[in-house]
């Protein structure tokens, strides 16, 4: 895969979407990231920002969920 | 998010039984959180429950009994979790029940609208035991957003019974319980759909399972352990080690086994952790399979609403504007509504006082005995009843709906920059949340928190919160001081008070957050992911009954068995002389140099003392002190209270002061050992004591000096 493709998930803008094809976290991190059901291959949608910023709400599987930059730096999309 | 179980303020016992009566089915019950767990809970079991904790842990444990079909049944609330891997104490104790054994049966509840997250957990609970009823529930929700999900086809699929239902009007729970009666009784056999790992995991498992047979409890699927030794899960699980089917690790045959399996996946290039994700995502690609065969949509984009909604609370312009205008319109409503049923309480009450004192003086009992009854219990017990009950009645309800509704999580997401800022975690801003109805409550709400050292900040910072015992504190100083000689739109300027207080008391959160994160909590915010569930319809008459039930009548139940020998107490303190003043004054007179420094005064500073076992008492406790003094005035309403307090030197300076003290002092009796239960040390318990304290003692040093060298009053 060409890794330059690669964008971590918290560069993204809202309104848009990735598609997950590398988790960088590790250990406990990483798991509850699994168990979000952030696999390879799973669409994510940008939906908006936190009003005190940084903090940015995405769509997972139908459910919405809040990380912060630090947990989404980790998470590798390609821009759909 | 665990919230639910702990809101009720109902402060949880040690222990919890395990072993029922002969006779008794066990059933677990397991879910995500937010869907509906507690109210599928609640319906089935009804006022038949049991809070506790599990053994050894800080997880609420709550278990209720129910009849069906002339059987009893226990029913086994596991904390909500999105799954079983144990990364948390949550989805620890849920796994270790599970796999225990004891229960006959687990129901999964699962959310309608968000299927495909909650079959996880479903699939996971499916590979521990055969017995499993999937009950899918907020139907009347996937209705709404006409989500069609094809429950025969999915039992099916699944190999288990699935049953519909929306627990909030009761729908489908007959036919639950039918369900569960069937599996728990061996009348439905069930044949849980396994999941498959790929031809190396899955030979692995082949060479395993028979090492693992005739060692393993015959309850927990063996295939199951096989895989929990594959992705080495027990190395880490110091608890595992209770559990009855542990043993299987003496095996030779079965470390002979695990050394060649290892081998085995060596080569397939799975390492332990690899191994993992590969676990994972075989589950959660069965859960999207299994979901696109089931699940009929007619709207493309059935969450729009929701999406809509957020877009305006928690957009960048208008999240947090709104956000301070909800809290306001809330308190709004709490001060305005209270004001009326307030008055007539209290004639009622101090006209009960009236025929007291009468029926005292006919029966020609001596005066101290109608001081410690009538003016000292009798009197505080009416003040609290009339003062606190209305905007409890009020407040709390318009609290459960905004909870009910789902904005909470909203608020966590709105605040959670700052959070991070102070380096908190970002559930910090719902146990906040939780700590305005109750410190002690909000202290147990810090259970959501995994981290212990975010915990920590959290449960020390939770009694920046002002809780429900506070809010008539300061709603009354409020209204009498400062909105008082504003004249009309009294009720509206006292909401805008109390906000700032509350905002202050944010504020406070952080600042200290911050400084605890920087000295002696040092660290930095451990990773977390907040779910900001679907909005659903509130319940209305579940919320006032639920809020009503569980919180108004424990808090004032709590205040009133406080209040009765406080009142006492401090009749007697105000009457017993010593030399020429009694010992109340005595010690109004030792604390009076040191209050006056901030902005308060002696008695003021003694009404806070004595009213450590519950904030509710201070403003009585002070109104007694004051009267015993000399005064005796009809204490009706609150243009009493002022004049009262007026004739005491008091001035705005010493109202906003009190107020800030108020905000800010050590937690009640009741929060001091709930911080002792659940920190289990004596040490932060203190600590929380003294930062709450020393917080309260410079904000009020610091605004006083300021505004008299000001010369502002």
């Amino acid at each position: 895969m060409d890794m330059d493709r690669l964008i971590p998930l918290h560069r993204l803008i809202p309104g848009t979407c990735g598609k997950v094809s590398q988790l960088t976290a590790n250990g406990n991190t990483r798991r509850r990231m699994l168990d979000l059901g952030l696999i390879c291959g799973t669409r994510v949608e940008v939906l908006q920002k936190s009003p005190s910023g940084d903090t940015v709400a995405y769509e997972i599987r139908g459910a919405v969920i809040a990380l912060r930059s630090e947990e989404a730096s980790q998470i590798l999309v390609e821009l759909l | 998010m665990g919230l639910k179980q702990v809101s009720g303020g109902r402060i949880a016992g040690e222990t919890y039984r395990t072993n029922s009566p002969d006779g008794d089915l066990m059933i677990a019950l397991a879910g995500n959180p937010n869907t509906g767990k507690s109210t599928v809970f609640n319906s089935l079991t009804g006022l038949k429950q049991h809070t506790g904790n599990w053994p050894g842990k800080t997880v609420t444990n709550a278990q209720g009994m129910y009849i069906h079909q002339h059987q009893r049944f226990v029913l086994i609330d596991l904390p909500g979790t999105y799954s079983l891997f144990a990364n948390s104490v949550d989805e620890e104790v849920a796994r270790d029940f599970i796999c225990s054994g004891e229960p006959r049966a687990t129901v999964v509840v699962a959310d309608a609208t968000c299927l495909e997250r909650n079959l996880n957990l479903v699939l996971q609970v499916m590979e521990i035991t055969d017995h499993v009823v999937l009950c899918v529930n907020l139907l009347d929700e996937a209705k709404r957003k006409k989500i069609q999900v094809d429950l025969p086809a999915l039992s099916k699929i699944l190999g288990i019974p699935v049953i519909g239902t929306s627990a909030r009007d009761g729908a489908g729970l007959d036919a639950l319980k039918d369900a569960v009666y069937q599996v728990a009784m061996g009348e439905i056999q069930t044949a849980p759909l396994k999941i498959r790992y790929g031809s190396a995991v899955e030979e692995c498992l082949n060479l395993l399972e028979p090492a693992v047979k005739g060692i393993a409890d015959k309850n927990v699927n063996r295939r199951w352990v096989a895989l929990r030794l594959l992705d080495g899960d027990w190395d880490a699980e110091a608890s595992l080690a209770q559990l009855p089917f542990f043993r299987i690790r003496k095996s030779k045959e079965l470390s002979d086994a695990l050394a060649l399996a290892d081998q085995m996946l060596l080569e397939d290039h799975l390492d332990r952790d690899s191994l993992r994700d590969h676990i994972v995502t075989c589950i959660v690609s069965q859960a999207e399979e299994i979901t696109q065969r089931v699940l009929r949509c007619e709207k493309q984009n059935y969450n729009d609403l929701d999406r809509r909604i957020d877009s305006v609370l928690t957009s960048r312009i208008w999240g947090i504007p709104v956000m301070m205008a909800l809290l306001g319109l809330v308190f709004w409503i709490t001060i305005k509504g209270a004001n009326y049923p307030s008055q007539i309480l209290g004639t009622g009450l101090f006209w009960g006082q009236e025929r007291l004192t009468q029926l005292f003086l006919s029966a020609g009992w001596p005066d101290w005995l109608h001081g410690v009854f009538v003016l000292g219990m009798y009197r505080t017990l009416a003040w609290v009843i009339s003062v606190m009950l209305p905007p409890m009645a009020i407040f709390f309800p318009l609290f459960t709906l905004l909870e009910d509704l789902g904005y909470l999580p909203r608020i966590a997401f709105n605040l959670d920059n700052y959070f991070k800022k102070a380096c908190a975690h970002g559930k910090q801003a719902l146990t906040m949340c939780m700590g305005f109805g109750c410190n002690a409550a909000g202290v147990i709400s810090c259970r959501i928190i995994d981290s212990p050292r975010e915990r920590l900040i959290s449960i020390i910072t939770n009694n920046y919160a002002p809780c429900n015992g506070r809010f008539p504190t300061l709603i009354a100083l409020a209204t009498v001081f400062i909105a008082g000689e504003l004249g009309s739109h009294q009720s509206v300027i006292a909401s805008l008070i109390i906000l700032a207080a509350i905002v202050t008391g944010v504020i406070i959160t952080l600042i200290v957050s911050k400084l605890l994160s920087k000295t002696i909590l040092k660290g930095i915010p451990s990773s977390f992911a907040l779910e900001l569930p679907p909005y659903r319809k509130p319940q209305i008459g579940r919320i006032i009954v639920r809020s009503l039930y569980d919180r108004t009548l424990f808090v004032l139940a709590r205040a009133i068995i406080v209040a009765v020998p406080a009142g006492m107490i401090t009749w007697v303190f105000a009457n017993i002389h010593v030399g020429d003043l009694s010992i109340l004054q005595h010690g109004a007179n030792l604390l009076g140099p040191f209050g006056r420094l901030l902005g308060l005064d002696g008695f003021i500073l003694m009404a806070f003392i004595l009213g450590l076992p519950a904030n509710e008492i201070v403003i009585p406790i002070l109104v007694m002190s004051y009267m015993s003094a000399g005064q005796m005035i009809e204490l009706d309403n609150l243009q009493a209270l002022r004049e009262l307090f007026l004739a005491n030197g008091w001035t705005w300076l010493t109202a906003v002061c009190t107020m800030l003290f108020c905000l800010n002092h050590y937690p009640c009796g009741t929060t001091l050992m709930t911080i002792k239960k659940e920190t289990q040390s004596i040490k932060w318990t203190l600590i929380t004591f003294a930062i709450t304290t020393a917080t309260g003692i410079i904000l009020c040093f610091a605004v006083a000096q300021s505004v008299r060298l000001l010369g502002l009053v």
